[in-house]
């Protein structure tokens, strides 16, 4: 029994001893083999299923009102899909306002078809048996600006001060661990088990983060809004729960999606 | 009533290259729900393509295959041109079934 013993330590000695100069090794080589497992699951990706339905919600007539989205403005004017998403936060006149995509969408469910804010925000994120129809929309409207570059503005002083509060919130250390954003996402090379995390402080990082949001989280089977991408940051901060389509939850993307101006959206992308 | 399929079938050179996104939760029986209940399977488990009558692929699937699966298979185009139709066809262990088609284009 000792010596089995004894023998067995003997053998993670060795073991430990021979993992060590692979572990050494340059982590480049896991990132390029992370990368080329990205690009094996880009080709054919699911995220087109929910284009294709987003496509229909948006055409549709529905809500008490009997009209389609096709009259919503969502930054470039009245039924413009194309380019939109990239212009998005943005302050808007009619709300007095400044949105992102779904809120402006909640806004555009609630005056055009005649929803309530309640009915329009109910089921933002999908799950098993549960589609959510923000999410579809959320994947046309981003994929039919696949390739234009993020241009989101700041004249108007209240996207200025969306820019700033965002900003706040990115460095605010709270709930029981202690943490902010800029712990995980303020520093080069910093990594959640195999994930690497984006340094959203750092143009090209924080362009290649944000242009690649939505995307259809292989894992979980599902298309991931932004919003969605920043409630679940929340949770694993082990924040209070960001409300959808909150003013915290808009400022925090404005701060970055200004942050990422100049690149170019391949969103919906597809993520492990 | 699933969601359809998404199917691109293009010409190269004498074959025919089809891909194919499909919508499909593809549960394994395996998983338990929030309430410890055993979510019951749900997954494909025949797959056929036809190409101007002809069958030109034929599987079985099971629950191993992911969830909103995708399909790339290539056929000897033999005598199917441009503007044929592929009609792709699942049916699932509940004896749900679907069927989408999609005509054959150049290669981009």
């Amino acid at each position: 029994m000792r010596s089995s013993f004894l023998i067995s330590v003997g053998f993670a000695v060795i073991l430990a001893a021979t993992a060590l100069p692979a572990a050494s090794q340059s982590s480049d080589d896991t990132i390029k083999e992370i990368e080329r497992y990205r690009a094996a699951l880009a080709d054919g990706n699911p995220a087109e299923l929910w284009e294709a339905r987003g496509e229909d919600l948006w055409k549709q007539t529905r809500g008490p009102k009997m009209a389609s989205l096709e009259k919503c403005d969502i930054g470039l004017g009245a039924g413009i899909v194309k380019g939109a998403y990239a212009v998005l936060p943005k302050y808007f006149a009619d709300a007095d306002r400044v949105m992102d995509l779904e809120t402006r969408l909640v806004h555009c469910m609630v005056n055009l078809q005649g929803f309530t804010p309640e009915q329009a925000k109910k089921d933002p994120f999908g799950g098993p048996s549960k589609k959510s129809d923000m999410e579809a929309l959320v994947a046309y409207i981003t994929g039919a600006s696949r390739g234009v570059q993020m241009n989101v503005a700041s004249n108007h002083p209240k996207e200025q001060e969306y820019y700033e509060l965002g900003k706040k919130i990115f460095f605010h250390r709270g709930g029981p661990h202690d943490f902010s954003c800029a712990n995980c996402h303020g520093a080069d090379s910093q990594r959640i088990r195999l994930q690497d995390l984006p340094n959203l402080l750092k143009q090209p990082t924080a362009q290649r983060a944000y242009t690649s949001w939505p995307a259809y989280r292989v894992s979980q089977g599902e298309l991931r809004s932004f919003q969605w991408r920043l409630f679940d940051c929340f949770r694993q901060q082990r924040f209070p729960e960001l409300v959808f389509t909150s003013d915290a939850s808009v400022a925090l993307t404005m701060f970055l999606a200004k942050n990422a101006n100049g690149g170019v959206l391949s969103a919906p992308s597809i993520k492990r | 009533m699933s969601d359809p399929m998404r199917i691109r079938a293009q010409l190269m050179g004498d074959k025919v290259d089809v891909r194919v996104l499909v919508a499909h939760e593809m549960e394994t029986g395996l998983r338990k729900d929030a309430d410890g209940k055993i979510v019951p399977a749900n997954y494909i488990q025949s797959v056929t393509a036809t190409c101007n009558g002809k069958t030109v692929l034929s599987a079985q699937w099971g629950p191993a295959v992911s969830k909103n699966p995708t399909l790339a298979f290539k056929f000897a185009a033999a005598g199917a041109k441009i503007g044929d139709k592929v009609i792709v066809s699942w049916v699932d262990n509940k004896g749900d079934k679907r069927s989408d088609e999609a005509a054959i284009t150049a290669a981009s």
